[in-house]
């Protein structure tokens, strides 16, 4: 029934927005956590987004609908910040404490582009709701 | 013998799936806009609606098992073709969300333009059975 599959495809790709939406948020909190070692130290988080090939109807025999799915989220590899604060509770022996390598403007970057894709796949949603509702009233 | 022929709505119930359709494909498009490596796709309606109206009675947008990407026979109906992208991105991703937005909204006009003619014609057949 492939008027419901858009439904599907929506669904997965405003789930998958709202995933990347949570990363955005959890690494703008945690853009400020230092600590004691560059191991321990709060790493940029992004999720990984891939196209579902398999027909999300479960038939697998519709490759129209493509679907999104989140493969993981992965870790930046960016390197982690050390700072000079030998006062921090956090400093190691040498009075050096590590930060977070989030980048703020990344992440509002990430933000927006991800409430756009938000907000795309709900008006797709709605559209379809409203054709679908006067598919019914046919002939009324 | 009945006086209604079997094909009743002419060309619209065709269009209608196909628009349907359509609808599906470029939902897709919408869903992957930020999928690394995604092509964009549409449907050829021309060559879609002339598949469909040359008659054999199944709507041939029908691709078969999933993953397999044209060439086979069985997708000859079904045009479903990769967007050209006016500024592809980094990331291999050739949806351009403005440009499906706009085909989405059209093609829910379009939709709505065929279930117009579709009412029309019952309404015309209810004016002929009722006589009002």
């Amino acid at each position: 029934m492939s008027a419901f599959s858009i439904f599907n495809v929506a669904g997965s790709g405003m789930a998958a927005q709202s995933l990347r939406l949570n990363t955005v948020a959890s690494n703008l909190a945690n853009a400020d956590s230092v600590a004691s070692t560059p191991a321990a130290a709060y790493r940029s988080r992004e999720p990984l987004f891939a196209a579902v090939q398999r027909g999300l109807d479960g038939q697998g025999g519709d490759a129209g609908a493509t679907g999104v799915q989140v493969l993981g989220v992965t870790q930046s590899n960016a390197a982690i910040p050390s700072r000079y604060e030998p006062g921090n509770p956090m400093a190691n022996a040498d009075g050096y404490v590590f930060a977070s390598n989030v980048n703020p403007v990344d992440e509002l970057v990430n933000m927006i582009s991800a409430s756009r894709s938000y907000q795309n796949d709900v008006d797709v949603m709605n559209t379809t709701k409203q054709l679908m509702v006067k598919t019914l009233d046919l002939g009324k | 013998m009945s006086l209604i022929p079997d094909n009743l709505f002419g060309i619209h119930t065709r269009a209608l799936e196909l628009w349907q359709r359509r609808s599906e494909v470029l939902a897709s498009n919408l869903a992957n806009a930020d999928t690394p490596g995604y092509l964009a796709r549409d449907v050829d309606f021309r060559k879609a609606l002339s598949a469909a109206g040359s008659g054999t009675g199944n709507l041939p947008l029908q691709t078969d098992a999933s993953g397999q990407i044209g060439g086979s026979a069985a997708q000859a109906g079904a045009p479903l073709e990769y967007r050209v992208p006016t500024q592809p991105s980094m990331d291999g991703n050739t949806v351009d969300e403005q440009v499906e937005q706009a085909a989405f909204a059209a093609n829910g006009v379009h939709y709505q333009a065929s279930l117009s003619f579709i009412t029309a014609q019952i309404h015309m057949l209810r004016n002929a059975i009722t006589g009002a």
